[in-house]
């Protein structure tokens, strides 16, 4: 069998039905096998840094690894800024990149890049393969890799001359189960942590997206349930709680809401689940870690004690360890702390008030989408909008919140939006947030949208500046704006239309409501601008400071 | 605080770059490092010296680095009863009788054993721990060095048990 022919074959053993990918030399006889294949679903992006988020945004929704293709040299570095993406938010992914001919190797050929030297910080692993025997054991490692423990992306090098050569398929591995042993200190640790937890007099819960891939959310609910715990979300962790429950104090971090902010600013014990204590989510680690304890359940022992000190690090499957912590009758009483914590509700609960602004029309989004059993799902780009949505937009179930959360990629959304809107298919219908800067970035995929007919609703918020940009200028450089404004005027409709695509545009509320309730009754890809004026995200914490102070505008 | 690391891993083309570039992006400075094979065809070990704050900063790239792929074991030597050993070659002016004899001198001191002559120069051989080649080498910096090539310390722990059953 062909090389190339048996990495479609083995695609499909692996269940793959949809890639996503660019052509050119070096891959061209991968594009052959696809074109004689009908099971596989191939998407042309229109730049291979499309193909990566596309492929990525699949791999958030289907929880299995997207599969994105791309050939040699520039192919292969327009894909690193996606590969990243993927990296930092441990997203599983499967990159195979076309190399010269084995022969041709480190002889500057043409588009001959290292690809593997390039994407080894940003990969979970990289193969490069030197042999055409290797590509059986290879792909199957690949799969096996991105998919267990951690998730990643795992990028395959293959020389073009290993496309077309002979090889012996060989089916997926079969590993053998070996027994968990029981590991007494563990069970210890478990035993110290429910301690911690009925001992505690302000516990917080902190949601991450490691929930998400550990498809433990139920389990949270649970567990925060038996012991009566709030919990705050990530950013990346938005959805995994219900937004309505009654022990959700919502979204933290530097843009997070107030009492979630306050909430782990006051907490005695902070319990992560699947969050790695990330800068943006504790600000200065001094302040954070200030008086408090820490639990720590992370599926990668690498992340315990990396960024805080943990009093007790849980590393291992989730939904176990969740499991584990709820043996112990719940004689904890947390009276006193949701007294506080129902004032902090009150006190900050933000009021709508319908007047032109982003978090108004973030809150229309929010009712209208949550309204009846059609469910939808939000995807960001990175910026101002994207903290607004964040923040004002309720979401009630993991899989239904998707954005670039550590590397924060401008032009992460619409191709994401394409992936995911891809795999959901006529389930759940794609709400693409963007602003006018990312919208630039990876704008040119509305002609992917268009061509795939997909009912994305692509709202772009136009407030004619990089609007993160003029707030970080205005807090910390003196309002000294400098490459942030984008005044020269661009018709974001005629854009849109220029690829066949319907576009509404909006100067107002109404103007919004109207188009954004049209938008929903339609089934084809729209396109709505929202002209806005330039405003600041609140609140905003003072990273020199607590994360319960806040910057005032 | 400098800390001796072997690590066990699969022989596989970029090995080495996983491991080294790995270190240097979560910050940490690597001394040394050197590679080579092992009693099993398949496993190279690799032995790197790095300097870290304290103990608990050094646990964190250890940490790191277990999750390589291509890592099958690692371990701090220097906190095992262990024996390290490093091989040193410094070429030495010698143009005159006299100065050769005093090298000879120096090397035989030290138990070095001298592997070159020349009409202008000696090549002095040591191998030992890090103070005792930093002592060889002050010495002979009384003469003029024209060349140093080291290997960097390499290291087993004391006792039967091999770095892989630990």
């Amino acid at each position: 069998m062909k090389g190339s022919a048996a990495i479609v074959k083995c695609l499909k053993e692996y269940n793959v039905d949809t890639i996503f990918g660019y052509p050119g030399g070096m891959i061209l006889p991968l594009f052959d096998a696809l074109s004689q294949d009908n099971d596989i679903n191939f998407i042309l992006t229109t730049h291979e840094q499309s193909a990566a988020h596309a492929a990525d945004g699949y791999a958030r929704a289907s929880g299995r690894p997207g599969v994105c293709i791309a050939t040699s040299g520039p192919g292969a570095t327009n894909l690193v800024t996606g590969i990243a993406t993927a990296f930092m938010d441990s997203i599983p992914m499967v990159i195979i990149t076309g190399q010269v001919d084995s022969n041709l190797l480190g002889k500057d050929s043409f588009q001959e890049t290292d690809i593997f030297g390039i994407t080894m910080p940003i990969t979970k692993h990289n193969f490069k393969l030197n042999n055409s025997d290797e590509l059986m054991t290879t792909l199957h490692l690949a799969f096996s890799i991105a998919n267990s423990g951690r998730k990643g992306p795992v990028l395959i090098d293959i020389p073009k001359d290993f496309f077309s050569a002979n090889i012996i398929y060989s089916p997926i591995p079969v590993k053998p189960v070996l027994p968990q042993e029981p590991d007494a200190d563990f069970s210890i640790c478990i035993a110290e942590a429910i301690d911690e937890i009925l001992k505690a007099q302000r516990p917080v819960i902190i949601a991450g997206g490691g929930v998400i891939l550990g498809e433990a959310h139920k389990e949270l609910i649970s567990f925060a349930e038996k012991y009566n715990l709030p919990v705050v979300a990530t950013l990346m962790g938005i959805g995994v709680f219900p937004n309505s429950h009654s022990l959700y104090m919502g979204f933290a971090g530097l843009h997070g809401r107030k009492a979630a902010n306050m909430t782990v600013a006051q907490a005695d014990l902070v319990i992560a689940v699947g969050s790695r204590f990330g800068d943006r989510q504790t600000g200065n680690i001094e302040h954070y870690i200030h008086d408090k304890h820490f639990i720590h359940i992370d599926i990668d022992p690498a992340e315990i004690d990396k960024n805080v000190h943990s009093s007790i690090g849980l590393s291992g499957d989730m939904k176990t360890i969740l499991q584990l912590l709820m043996q112990r009758p719940a004689t904890n009483s947390l009276t006193a702390w949701w007294k506080t914590l129902h004032a902090m509700q009150q006190k900050f609960t933000y009021e709508y008030n319908g007047t032109y602004d982003v978090p108004n029309v973030m809150h229309i989004i929010s009712k209208e989408i949550n309204k009846d059993n059609q469910s939808f799902a939000i995807v960001t780009d990175v910026g101002q909008h994207q903290m607004w949505a964040a923040q004002h937009i309720k979401r009630f179930l993991p899989k239904t919140w998707f954005t670039s959360g550590g590397l924060g990629t401008m032009g992460f959304g619409l191709p994401a939006a394409i992936g995911t809107q891809l795999y959901f298919k006529n389930t759940a219908r794609i709400i693409h947030i963007s602003g006018d800067g990312s919208i630039k970035m990876t704008g040119n995929e509305y002609y992917t949208m268009a061509t795939l007919n997909l009912p994305i609703i692509s709202i772009i918020i136009n407030n004619e500046c990089l609007g993160m940009i003029r707030q970080l200028q205005k807090v910390f450089y003196n309002e000294r704006y400098f490459s942030c404004n984008l005044p020269h005027k661009m018709d974001y409709v005629k854009y849109a239309e220029s690829f066949g695509i319907k576009a509404y545009d909006v100067h107002s509320i109404d103007d919004f409501i109207e188009a954004f309730c049209n938008a929903l009754k339609n089934t084809m890809p729209q396109v709505i601008v929202v002209n806005i004026s330039k405003s600041f995200v609140e609140p905003m914490t003072n990273t020199s400071t607590g994360i319960n102070t806040f910057i005032e505008f | 605080m400098k800390y001796q690391i072997a690590i066990l891993a699969e022989n596989k083309p970029g090995v080495l770059t996983h491991v080294s570039g790995l270190i240097s992006r979560r910050d940490f400075n690597i001394e040394t490092i050197n590679a080579g094979y092992t009693e099993e065809n398949d496993v190279t070990r690799i032995n790197i010296v790095v300097n870290a704050y304290d103990k608990m900063e050094l646990n964190k790239v250890i940490h790191q680095m277990a999750k390589l792929i291509d890592v099958i074991k690692i371990v701090n030597i220097s906190e095992l009863p262990s024996v390290s050993r490093e091989l040193i070659l410094v070429k030495v002016k010698a143009d005159s009788a006299q100065g050769r004899a005093d090298v000879v001198n120096i090397a035989n001191i030290f138990r070095a054993h001298i592997v070159d002559v020349g009409h202008q120069n000696l090549v002095v051989e040591l191998t030992g721990e890090e103070d005792k080649l930093a002592a060889l080498t002050d010495m002979l910096s009384c003469y003029e060095i024209i060349e140093i090539a080291r290997t960097g310390p390499i290291a087993l722990s004391r006792g039967i048990i091999p770095i892989k059953n630990m």
